[in-house]
């Protein structure tokens, strides 16, 4: 720990403000600007995890959401910790908590390391091939793969943090703010358009914003500092807004993006509390520049894998902004141009290079040479075919490579290293043009795939979109926006750009050994531990398509998406399968980029956000008087109301009984309402019903049943005729909605030649429904001028009246059976209407009754429930509810469905009561039915649709839906139940009052 | 998310409507004349094309009304949209 691995001159950090963290459990200490990655290679802790299949020590590979490795859980409070973070995009913050998340029982001695001894035994897909067989031991395994895979803990309580969706509307959304990124936005705000530029960092400028180096120049200033003075110039532009810690999510059609926006995660504690934590942007932008750079390729070699080995760009950017060395004798293995420079950041920071290990021929580049004047060794045209130490890297072995470049010739040298920095080229990011659905295009000088058609209004600018030097990224992102924007843009041209260009170029997918395949591991998921060997062997197997091949080895599925190796793979299944890689296409990215936490995704709509809640007029009363309530679409509705220590059962009897012994009182404002206008409404209703409709009288009631085209029962209710063209139609509670749609539907689409308009009006208006013998008694005493006379007032009409002056309709309906009247008042006088009603009704023991006695009920009296006792697959024919057919209409909406072959079968289920044996065995809803017991396959004819136990006729009852039920009655019949069978007999629907004469007592 | 022009309110987000089938599939005048086979296929047979097709919407949240749109399913391409009843503005 006495090694000083930060150098002093990092323009970055502040160093003057010390940072405490913990890792592990163990106190550390880093600097603000820091990320949990740079303070813990400052500290020289490398090895953060072990790898999913055979626990192989794995360090931090990279600095960005690349990062396969150092996959980390923060935090330890069971409401707020967060699995799968990625130590290189934590910025560090007093008091941080954080713990390697993909090593059981600990990072240094792990339990599954044992599988890398077997590792011969563990080919690909062998979780799906061991595990696949016999399936119940799969529970045996799943206990031990689960606790040893590393997934990370959810947070067990709920997530106490505030998170926040909002809107934004653009001309110009610029993703990424680097050189590309910048000059962009600049070139856009002035411009007039009003511009958006988002970068996942806490600071823009990308990668150029550190790049001090001689090759890279731009009007005689290091690229660094002429872009840190464009960056200064944005804050002048009006019409630029910058969000930085801001990362794109998604990108959709339409130019529809999501950006998560972090704006809490690098305070402190305290400094957290009480702030939003996250915001979700939802974009809607014009037009979309992607600037999202480029991200370096690992080199796939034997024991590729070992920490100490990183991305040569990351050690770059490790040395050059964080002021963190990540060893002290680095050796660096590349392909191509780019470890040069961070060999010579390294050298000019005092760290001891010990050679570059490239593949290619001698080359002559500017920072080649540059390399070369330094001192700095270099191996050409060699490669490094083994790696050394255990928990850390301590040696490599390099050799030359063959003219050919498939074999390692020569002998071996072996160099003394505490880290390797690797790198294998460049691959754009392309993800976000891909989810927007645009379509790729290959490149064969450099093997990357690159932006080629997009339907939307976009483009892709910088090295994601394949310009990797200076010069190339400067003038060909000029002359792109220019054209895109419609605009002659001259701030960036005639720049003096001074730009090392990479001469020579080689690629070799999966570098050789001097061992043979099967004995090496060259990994290629970092995270998913699949190796060269596992794809080679897939292709064996006989899989072919990318997706396939990406399944069964699982490379590119881990939580990293396959950021780093998604083209080695690529490459090494085109090579071995001998077809082009732009023939072979790409896996598809999907969003998001990066993980989301739930509480972004969910943001302000959680506990009683969660969903909409529409309570009746009268809930505070039902409140107040104890009552359960239960969800009906997304109603609050009063279930049944407990007196003392009643449990359900106990207060539905009580309530059910008292209905039709005395008077009950219902809540019913939550039945939908439809206000049906207009000179054709009489004919609108004779279409939408199965019944006439033409002939009811004014100030009459009438049930109706409406069907889908397909005959099927889809909803009902009663309909009042209040005038000539003027009715009140009303629906089941959750059907409402639909129900007001599909009658738009028709009448704008089918019948536009109907007078007739249809308005909502379920809110407008309050029920009480109060039903029982002594339920006119009660209405007398609260309506005393209304006639009530049966001859004035019989059922199924309804009267306009007055309550304290106040206009109301009554209706006398009856979904009990029991004589009874619906009050329907404005929804502003429901409660004060109810409470008169109860306080008239106490003399007669008035009971208010919940949704369960309701249907306790008019299951008595075999009322059905739409969606209850149908299901979408019942004719009013299987209802036994022919009656309610109009022989003489012409057509209404299903009728010529009630006659196809399908719907006259004779052995389609049919609504039935039933009965049990036992008439104290209450048969469970949902139950199957079958005509014998002994059989076995046995044919299931039906299933229980409602089952009571009903206090007014002292048994059990049920209705059920049973094949050719119909015919059935009087049949016995067997319930199967777990433990027993219960005995049945099918019966009529109707229990109670079949004469109807309670309606009129 | 796609962007809609709502023929009678203009361009509003997708979340605000909903999508109600094949469009030009009128309900017969006379059904009880059909045979079953050709009231099922007026009742159960649709297109489903991968490509362009011919789409009812209805702006749900918005004014209520249905109209037609002329969708590429294959990228949501949006090509025409018009009011019921109004004939195709393309093929
Ligand atoms: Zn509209």
């Amino acid at each position: 720990m006495s090694k000083n691995l930060r150098i002093t001159n990092s323009k970055f950090i502040d160093q003057t403000s010390r940072i405490s963290f913990k890792f592990d459990g163990k106190t550390l200490y880093g600097f603000k600007g820091d990320t949990l990655a740079s303070a813990l290679l400052a500290n020289d802790i490398h090895l953060v995890g072990r790898s999913f299949k055979y626990h192989r020590p794995r360090g931090i590979m990279a600095c960005g959401p690349e990062e396969p490795n150092a996959i980390v859980q923060v935090g330890s409070d069971a409401s707020m910790t967060e699995p799968n973070t990625r130590a290189t995009e934590i910025e560090l913050y007093e008091g941080l908590e954080a713990s390697s998340q993909n090593c059981w029982p600990s990072v240094n001695f792990d339990i599954g390391a044992v599988n890398n001894f077997f590792s011969p035994l563990i080919p690909a897909a062998f979780y799906y091939k061991t595990f696949m067989w016999p399936a119940n031991f799969w529970k045996l395994y799943e206990y031990f793969i689960r606790k040893s895979a590393g997934l990370g803990k959810s947070p067990t309580e709920p997530d106490k943090d505030i998170y926040d969706h909002r809107y934004l509307h653009c001309d110009v959304l610029v993703v990424g703010g680097g050189i590309s990124g910048i000059m962009a936005a600049k070139t856009a705000a002035k411009n007039n358009f009003n511009t958006l530029l988002i970068d996942d960092k806490n600071i823009l400028g990308g990668t150029t914003l550190f790049q001090e180096n001689e090759c890279f120049k731009i009007n005689n200033s290091y690229s660094s500092e002429w872009l840190k003075k464009e960056i200064e110039t944005l804050k002048s532009l009006k019409n630029l807004t910058i969000k930085i810690r801001t990362s794109l999510a998604a990108y959709h059609n339409y130019n529809y993006l999501l950006a998560r926006e972090n704006l809490t995660d690098h305070l402190n504690i305290n400094e957290k509390k009480d702030k939003i934590r996250q915001r979700l942007w939802k974009i809607r932008a014009k037009k979309v520049i992607i600037s999202t750079g480029a991200m370096e390729r690992p080199l796939i070699f034997n024991n590729n894998d070992r920490p100490g080995i990183m991305l040569s760009s990351s050690i770059k950017k490790y040395i050059d902004y964080y002021g963190v060395k990540c060893g002290q004798r680095i050796s660096l293995f590349t392909n191509n141009d780019s470890a040069y420079e961070a060999a010579i950041s390294l050298n000019n920071s005092g760290v001891i290079v010990n050679s570059v290990v490239d593949i290619r021929d001698k080359t002559n580049s500017l920072i080649v040479k540059q390399a070369e004047m330094l001192g700095i060794k270099i191996h050409w045209k060699s490669s490094v075919v083994n790696t050394s130490g255990y928990k850390k890297i301590n040696s490599i072995e390099i050799m030359k490579l063959s003219d050919d470049g498939t074999a390692v010739v020569g002998k071996k040298i072996k160099e003394k290293c505490d880290c390797l920095g690797i790198s294998g080229g460049w691959t754009p990011r392309v993800h976000l043009f891909t989810q927007s659905g645009g379509k790729l295009k290959f490149r064969d000088k450099d093997n990357v795939f690159l932006p080629n058609k997009s339907e939307l209004d976009q483009i892709s600018v910088g090295s994601c979109n394949g310009d990797f030097e200076l010069d190339e990224v400067i003038n060909n992102t000029v002359d792109s926006i220019n054209k895109f924007l419609k605009v002659n843009n001259n701030d960036y041209e005639n720049l003096e750009i001074i730009s090392s260009k990479e001469i020579n170029k080689k690629n070799i997918w999966l570098l050789p050994s001097d061992k043979p395949l099967g004995k090496t591991k060259p990994f290629l998921d970092f995270q998913n531990d699949s190796t060269a060997n596992d794809i080679k062997l897939a292709l064996r197997e006989g899989f072919k398509s990318i997706e396939h091949v990406k399944r069964y080895t699982t490379t590119g599925m881990a939580t990293d998406q396959g950021k780093l190796s998604n083209m080695h793979a690529l490459g090494i299944i085109a090579e071995t399968a001998g077809v082009k890689m732009g023939e072979l296409g790409t896996t598809t990215f999907r969003p998001p980029y990066t993980p989301l936490t739930f509480g972004t995704i969910v943001g302000r709509n959680v506990g009683e956000f969660f969903d909409i809640i529409r309570k009746t007029p009268m809930h505070d009363w039902h409140v107040e008087n104890k009552a359960e309530f239960e969800n009906v679409g997304q109603w609050k509705r009063a279930w049944y109301y407990p007196i003392n220590n009643e449990n359900m059962h106990e207060a539905v009897q009580r309530e059910s009984k008292a209905a039709r012994d005395s008077a009950g009182i219902l809540d019913a404002s939550t039945l939908g309402k439809i206000d049906i206008q207009g000179s054709d409404a009489s004919e609108f209703l004779n279409r939408v019903y199965t019944n006439a409709w033409s002939k009811l009288e004014i100030g009459k009631c009438r049930y109706g049943l409406m069907l889908n085209e397909d005959g099927m029962v889809y909803d009902d209710g009663v309909t009042t005729r209040l005038s000539e063209n003027h009715y009140l139609m009303t629906t089941t509670t959750g059907g409402a909605a639909n129900v007001l749609s599909k009658l738009e539907d028709y009448l704008q689409t089918e019948w536009p030649e109907l007078d007739v308009y249809l308005t909502s009006v379920t809110d407008h208006y309050g029920t009480v429904s109060i039903c029982g013998p002594n339920s006119k008694k009660i209405l007398s005493k609260i309506i005393p001028d209304l006639d009530l006379s049966d001859k004035e007032f019989p059922h199924m009409s309804f009267k306009n009246t007055l309550i304290d002056n106040t206009k109301c309709r009554v209706m006398r309906i009856s979904f009990t059976g029991e004589h009874s009247y619906e009050i329907n008042i404005q929804a502003s006088y429901a409660k004060s209407v109810w409470e008169k009603c109860y306080e008239a009704g106490k003399e007669f023991n008035i009971t208010p009754y919940g949704t369960e006695t309701m249907h306790l009920l008019r299951a008595e009296k075999g009322f059905i429930i739409a969606g209850q006792d149908t299901d979408g697959t019942m004719t009013p024919v299987d209802l036994q509810m022919d009656w309610i057919i109009s022989k003489k209409k012409y057509d209404f909406i299903g009728k010529r469905s009630l006659y196809r072959s399908d719907t006259i079968r004779e052995d389609r289920k049919q609504l039935v009561g039933l009965l049990t044996e036992d008439p104290k065995e209450v048969l469970e809803e949902g139950a199957q039915i079958v005509s014998e017991t002994n059989k076995q396959p046995i044919e299931m004819l039906g299933h229980v649709t409602s089952s009571y136990f009903s206090p007014n006729l002292n048994k059990s009852i049920a209705l059920a839906v049973i094949k050719n039920g119909k015919k059935l009655k009087g049949q016995k019949m067997f319930v199967p139940m777990k433990n027993k069978t219960i005995n049945v007999t099918v019966t009529d629907t109707v229990f109670l009052d079949k004469e109807n004469k309670r309606l009129n007592a | 998310m796609f962007l809609i022009n709502c023929p009678y309110c203009g361009q509003r987000d997708q979340s605000e409507f909903s999508a109600g089938g094949e469009a030009h599939i009128v309900r017969p005048k006379q059904p009880t004349e059909l045979s079953d086979d050709q009231w099922a296929e007026y009742l159960f047979m649709r297109k489903n094309i991968k490509g362009v097709q011919f789409e009812r919407w209805n702006h749900t949240h918005g004014c209520r009304k249905w109209f037609n749109m002329v969708r590429d399913t294959s990228n949501d391409k949006i090509h025409a949209i018009y009011k019921m009843g109004e004939k195709p503005p393309i093929k």
